[in-house]
């Protein structure tokens, strides 16, 4: 049997195996991990020990990266796991109900984040923290879904970042109509003869995960935007498990490769090296915006976590796994990069790791001062018109609480 | 295309015209998009023809593939694409072909298009509209003959209604497209070809709102309350005519508003008439039969005089059509159940 990449159609007069002919569990596994740097069409531009590697498809999209920017994306990635950290401890305390944990994953996000432009729109899971801050969201603002107050507080039309999804899948439908609409409002297209996108196309970006790619709504949405050309990025962060489940309960063949079954690029990048997140992410948006339809990105990366803080994954994978990864570490290869070409010193580090802390703090003291929402909320903005009905409940229930109050100052 | 339009503005403003109920939502539609041109309409074949029931007839040609898209056979790409639109700024207007294809589509409505306007606190409106073809009684094969409105009424955050005439037709459809809420919209297929004068210049009344169709005669002990929507309005408005013959005074009341329901006008018919019947296709447990039966004896308790009495669908899946008649609530079975109500 030949590997799901090679399949082709049958000989003339073969007949179907008489024996089970699928694939075997190491093709598949071969077929999806390749090797564990990804494969062979793995695009990389900074290696695990921070060398750079040339792309002549994908360096022309970050020829403006020089040590500056490097240092930015640096400093990005620390903050939001610093951050993610404190997420982590604000649960274990007590001042979290959950937390989605984001470590590994912070090339991926802030590569991708910082590669739109702000008339971009994201539609996000529910992991994307360090895509709301490439989006400029403050991270406070994402804190009330996790101690369960709100669902969320940040301006989701002036950041263009849509609330977090949290059913699987759900968002990219939601995205590939976003995107519908930038092209039908002239949003797309209107590039110059010589192909630079005009400033005012926009393109979407969708964010989901390995398991979110058995959903029915992510098919969908990769038919919908392909037979209407819309401009949309399905930024896939393949980061190995779907809580327990490994990618090849999801796939027999690498994800990336599905894109070509709907007819448009998809292409598999170093989730790990935010520089090419950065640079293709880029080039997808530009394709997008150019009016040549939608494009997938799988991020080849791990979720170093566990799937939530309500999650146990020593149940189900093993711990040299995590020592393969750790060694291809986000940060670590910026900061590898930076420091041996001089592009940053110590004082830097120490300077961002600093403030790192500082903005970890500032979200506890916020967190644990965030007042619990009072009880009439529930009732608040299920409709935009509102419903006398409804109404007539909250004031009923309103009533019923007041009574305690008169009557606990009886006694 | 303006020639059609202005044409079509000058028809609208003519006052009185018999139209169908499905030409009352075709013109509808054609206004609505008139007046807003982010009012687009997505389904599966509704644009070069025109919908399988020609809702939809003729929009395309007028105002092109990209305010009436063909969409892919997707129907939860239909409600999530019209959501993403709609974030967009867009009106959207999602055509389900049948009522019993619109579960594909479910999850996106419960947990996207219900819970949009909640969750982001109101910063983030939804105006879509669904239209649902829906119930029997067209001898249809499986699937096609459903009334799974009260799934969607259960759900906070969605309006639903139902029209049962051509003017509603024509109005609520424009009310519905105007709303910033997302609005399930039943249309009742069997009764698409019902004929009304519909004066297109009167004010309308409003979306959320039941309305006393038929006032019985007061002064008469034989009376009682028939409340129904949709289809069955039809069924009740003849069997009102037909109680008249035998001296029974029967008020009818069309629901329209589904949820959030309107009952007011329920309450004030009941306690004048100390009895009702609720008449729906639908079957009838955990349903709107059973919500307006529960509110109504809690409003109403010290004047019944008589158990809220339900003519419904069985408790069944919809039968093989050849059953149907049996199936559906019908002028017999109507006047069966007031005649118990009476027998109190």
């Amino acid at each position: 049997m030949s590997s799901p990449e090679t399949w082709t159609h049958p000989e003339p007069g073969a007949v179907p195996a008489a024996t089970a002919a699928q694939p075997t569990p190491e093709q598949v596994i071969a077929g999806l991990r390749a090797t564990t740097e990804g494969g062979t069409e793995l695009t990389q531009l900074l290696t695990p020990e921070g060398e750079r590697v040339a792309s002549p498809i994908f360096d022309g999209f970050v020829s403006d990266i020089g040590a500056e920017q490097l240092r930015g994306l640096y400093r990005d990635m620390v903050l939001v796991r610093r951050a993610d950290r404190e997420g982590n401890a604000l649960q274990r305390q007590g001042q979290l109900g959950i937390w989605v944990p984001l470590l590994g994953q912070e090339a991926a996000q802030i590569g991708s984040g910082r590669a739109l432009r702000p008339t971009d729109m994201a539609f996000p899971s529910y992991r994307e923290h360090g895509v709301a801050w490439a989006r400029g969201v403050d991270l406070k603002d994402i804190l009330g879904i996790f101690r369960c107050t709100d669902q969320g507080s940040w301006d989701f039309q002036g950041s263009r970042l849509h609330p977090y999804t949290i059913v699987i899948g759900n968002q990219v439908v939601n995205a590939v109509g976003y995107a519908m609409g930038q092209k039908f409002d002239g949003k797309v297209g209107n590039a110059s003869d010589e192909g630079k996108a005009a400033d005012s196309d926009e393109a979407t970006i969708t964010y989901f995960g390995d398991g979110a790619t058995s959903q029915g709504d992510v098919h969908e949405g990769f038919v919908w935007s392909s037979v209407y050309d819309a401009p949309v990025v399905f930024f896939c962060q393949n980061n190995q498990w779907a809580i327990s489940e490994p990618t090849e309960r999801q796939s027999r063949l690498p994800l990336y490769q599905r894109a070509r079954g709907y007819g448009f690029p998809g292409v598999r990048v170093d989730g790990n090296d935010v520089l090419a997140c950065l640079a293709v992410t880029r080039w997808a948006l530009h394709t997008c915006r150019n009016g040549n339809g939608p494009v997938l990105i799988e991020a080849f990366t791990y979720r170093m976590g566990a799937h939530t803080t309500s999650d146990d994954p020593t149940r189900y994978r093993l711990s040299e796994e995590l020592e393969v990864w750790r060694l291809k570490d986000p940060i670590e290869r910026v900061r590898a990069h930076l420091t041996r070409t001089d592009g940053a010193d110590q004082e830097f580090f120490d300077a961002v790791d600093a403030e790192a802390d500082e903005f970890a703090a500032e979200l506890r003291d916020f967190c644990v001062n965030m007042p619990d929402p009072p009880p009439e909320r529930i009732f608040s903005n299920v409709y935009a018109d509102p419903s006398p009905a409804l109404d007539a409940q909250r004031d009923s229930y309103l009533s019923y609480l007041a009574g305690f109050e008169s009557t606990a100052g009886e006694g | 295309m303006t020639a059609t339009m202005s044409r079509n503005a000058e028809q609208t403003s003519q006052g009185t015209q018999t139209l169908t109920i499905a030409k009352g939502l075709n013109l509808g539609l054609r206004a609505a998009m008139e007046a807003d041109n982010k009012v687009i309409l997505l389904g599966e074949d509704i644009g070069r023809l025109g919908g399988v029931f020609r809702i939809t007839d003729s929009l395309q040609k007028d105002f092109g593939e990209e305010r009436v898209l063909d969409t892919p056979l997707s129907e939860s790409g239909i409600i999530g694409a019209a959501i993403g639109l709609a974030v967009r700024g867009y009106r959207p207007v999602c055509e389900i072909q049948f009522d019993g294809f619109i579960f594909p589509g479910f999850d996106q409505i419960i947990s996207q298009l219900a819970k949009l306007h909640y969750r982001s606190e109101g910063r983030i409106p939804v105006p879509v509209v669904v239209r649902v073809p829906y119930g029997g009684g067209i001898g249809a094969v499986e699937h096609h003959s459903e009334s799974p409105e009260s799934l969607f009424c259960h759900i906070a955050g969605l309006k639903v209604v139902s029209c049962s005439n051509a003017t509603d037709a024509y109005w609520m459809m424009q009310q519905a497209i105007a709303s910033d809420d997302p609005v399930l919209f039943f249309e009742p297929k069997r009764r698409y070809w019902e004929k009304a004068d519909v004066d297109m210049t009167a004010e309308p009344a409003p979306l959320m709102a039941s309305r006393l169709v038929r006032r019985g005669d007061q002064d008469t002990a034989n009376r009682a309350t028939l409340v129904s929507y949709g289809p069955q309005m039809r069924t009740c408005l003849d069997a009102a005519t037909a109680a008249a013959e035998d001296g029974v005074s029967l008020d009818v009341i069309d629901l329209r508003s589904l949820s959030p329901l309107n009952l007011e006008p329920v309450f004030e018919s009941v306690r004048r008439t100390g009895r009702l019947v609720m008449v729906t296709e639908a079957p009838s447990e955990s349903s709107i039969s059973s919500e307006v039966a529960a509110r109504v004896q809690q409003e109403c308790f010290y004047s019944l005089e008589a158990p809220v009495h339900r003519v419904t669908g069985f408790d069944t899946p919809y039968p093989p059509a050849k059953l149907e008649e049996y199936y559906l609530p019908d002028l017999d079975r109507v006047l069966y159940a007031v005649d118990q109500t009476l027998a109190y």
